[in-house]
């Protein structure tokens, strides 16, 4: 029995934890901006952690159950409302036939998911439900969810999950003053010195153009380049280089004055150059921050990097015992 | 009885359509419920902000082109 979709907020699509494998052919992993909150959220209605939930950003949807459900709502503070009335976030509540989630405005981070217990069974595409709005691929028909749609719902729904919540210290989200950790690339020696200090000094702001491809980031000092001939098949902006591939989390800056991270639905390649790399465990963070928040960078090594993604497994591991 | 125009967008907010144009709506003047008021900019695209409630416009809360937050007051109306 399916959840019908009344409102459909900005931009709802169906997410789980995305399709790796063809990137090489330009098709991006894609998957929850924020996996840990979706991970979260089906954890706390008893589904597989790797379900098929709902990511809104911005505004929440507003849904119409047809059959009882256990649903939870994690990632930012989008506190959702059950016929009208508020319940918490990071918390499983169930719902009966006929009941309305809406949402209140949005009180902090960017994005919010709803975990349906049974989980969103759409047909998977490339091995994911994901939605890659871009290439059509996955999510409903394709694309986002819009108002008349009927979200079909998986038959396995775990029993007695109303009530469990995710512990205060296990909520991860942005707080002000976000930092995320940067590993310096292969291209960080084209800039000069002084911007290898003013990027990690100067407080950036999160641009309008901050969606599922990438963030755009303003407000630090121009970046100045090393001299060079331009090589063989690089156009002649200084932040050119000859194509080169680009991962996940790369730190592109198009003529040295604004920073794009590129995220779940990036683009393979191009011909910008990229100073370095967010690390994994700093990418969840990046799809809770609003435009307009204040962001700094903070250089690691590879040994900090692999020790942040120990850190963030453990806090996985964590979660999944609170709530066991 | 005064009403709160709240935007649920973060972004920034133009009060006018494009900036050549007469801004959607003035202080002083009446607004029907589902009339726009002005546009958020986020994620490359120009969302329209719509009054909720009919009444008249008696002051923005937020000048031209400014950075807004989820739940911002936008207008007041009475």
């Amino acid at each position: 029995m399916p959840v019908n979709v009344i409102q459909s907020g900005i931009m709802t699509t169906i997410q789980d934890m995305g399709r790796p494998g063809y990137y090489h052919l330009g098709i991006p992993m894609g998957g929850a901006m924020d996996r840990y909150a979706l991970r979260a959220a089906n954890a706390l209605v008893g589904n597989p952690e790797e379900a098929a939930g709902l990511e809104a950003v911005f505004m929440g949807p507003e849904l119409e159950f047809t059959e009882a459900a256990t649903i939870a709502v994690c990632g930012g503070e989008l506190p959702p409302k059950l016929n009208g009335q508020l319940r918490e976030t990071w918390t499983a509540f169930d719902v009966e036939a006929g009941d309305i989630l809406s949402f209140d405005f949005l009180q902090a981070g960017a994005r919010g998911y709803i975990a349906i217990s049974g989980g969103i069974a759409t047909p998977p595409m490339l091995g994911s439900r994901s939605t890659y709005a871009i290439g059509a691929l996955g999510g409903y028909d394709g694309r986002a969810v819009q108002p008349g749609d009927s979200l079909p719902i998986g038959a396995q729904k775990a029993q007695g999950r109303a009530g469990k919540s995710i512990p205060n210290d296990l909520r991860r989200g942005p707080t002000e003053g976000c930092v995320l950790r940067m590993l310096p690339g292969l291209y960080w020696h084209r800039i000069a010195k002084k911007a290898q200090r003013t990027f990690f000094e100067d407080t950036w702001k999160v641009a309008n153009e901050a969606d599922r491809m990438g963030y755009r980031f303003q407000g630090g000092q121009p970046m100045e380049f090393v001299d060079r001939e331009q090589p063989f098949g690089a156009g002649s902006d200084p932040s050119n280089i000859t194509d080169a591939c680009y991962p996940y989390g790369s730190v592109q800056v198009p003529s040295g004055t604004e920073p794009i991270i590129l995220h779940r639905d990036a683009v393979s390649g191009g011909g910008y150059f990229m100073i370095g790399t967010i690390i994994s465990a700093d990418m969840d963070l990046i799809g809770q921050l609003q435009p307009n928040k204040s962001v700094r960078f903070a250089q690691v090594d590879m040994d900090q990097a692999l020790t942040a993604r120990k850190e963030r497994k453990s806090m996985l591991s964590a979660l999944r015992d609170a709530i066991a | 009885m005064a009403h709160q125009i709240k935007s649920p967008l973060p972004g920034t907010f133009y009060r006018k359509p494009s900036p050549e144009e007469a801004p959607f709506k003035s202080e002083g003047e009446t607004v029907a419920k589902g009339d726009t008021i002005g546009l958020v900019e986020v994620m490359k695209t120009f969302h329209q902000l719509h009054a909720d409630a009919d009444g008249i416009l008696t002051s923005f809360e937020i000048e031209d082109a400014e950075p807004v937050a989820p739940g911002q007051v936008i207008a007041t109306l009475d």
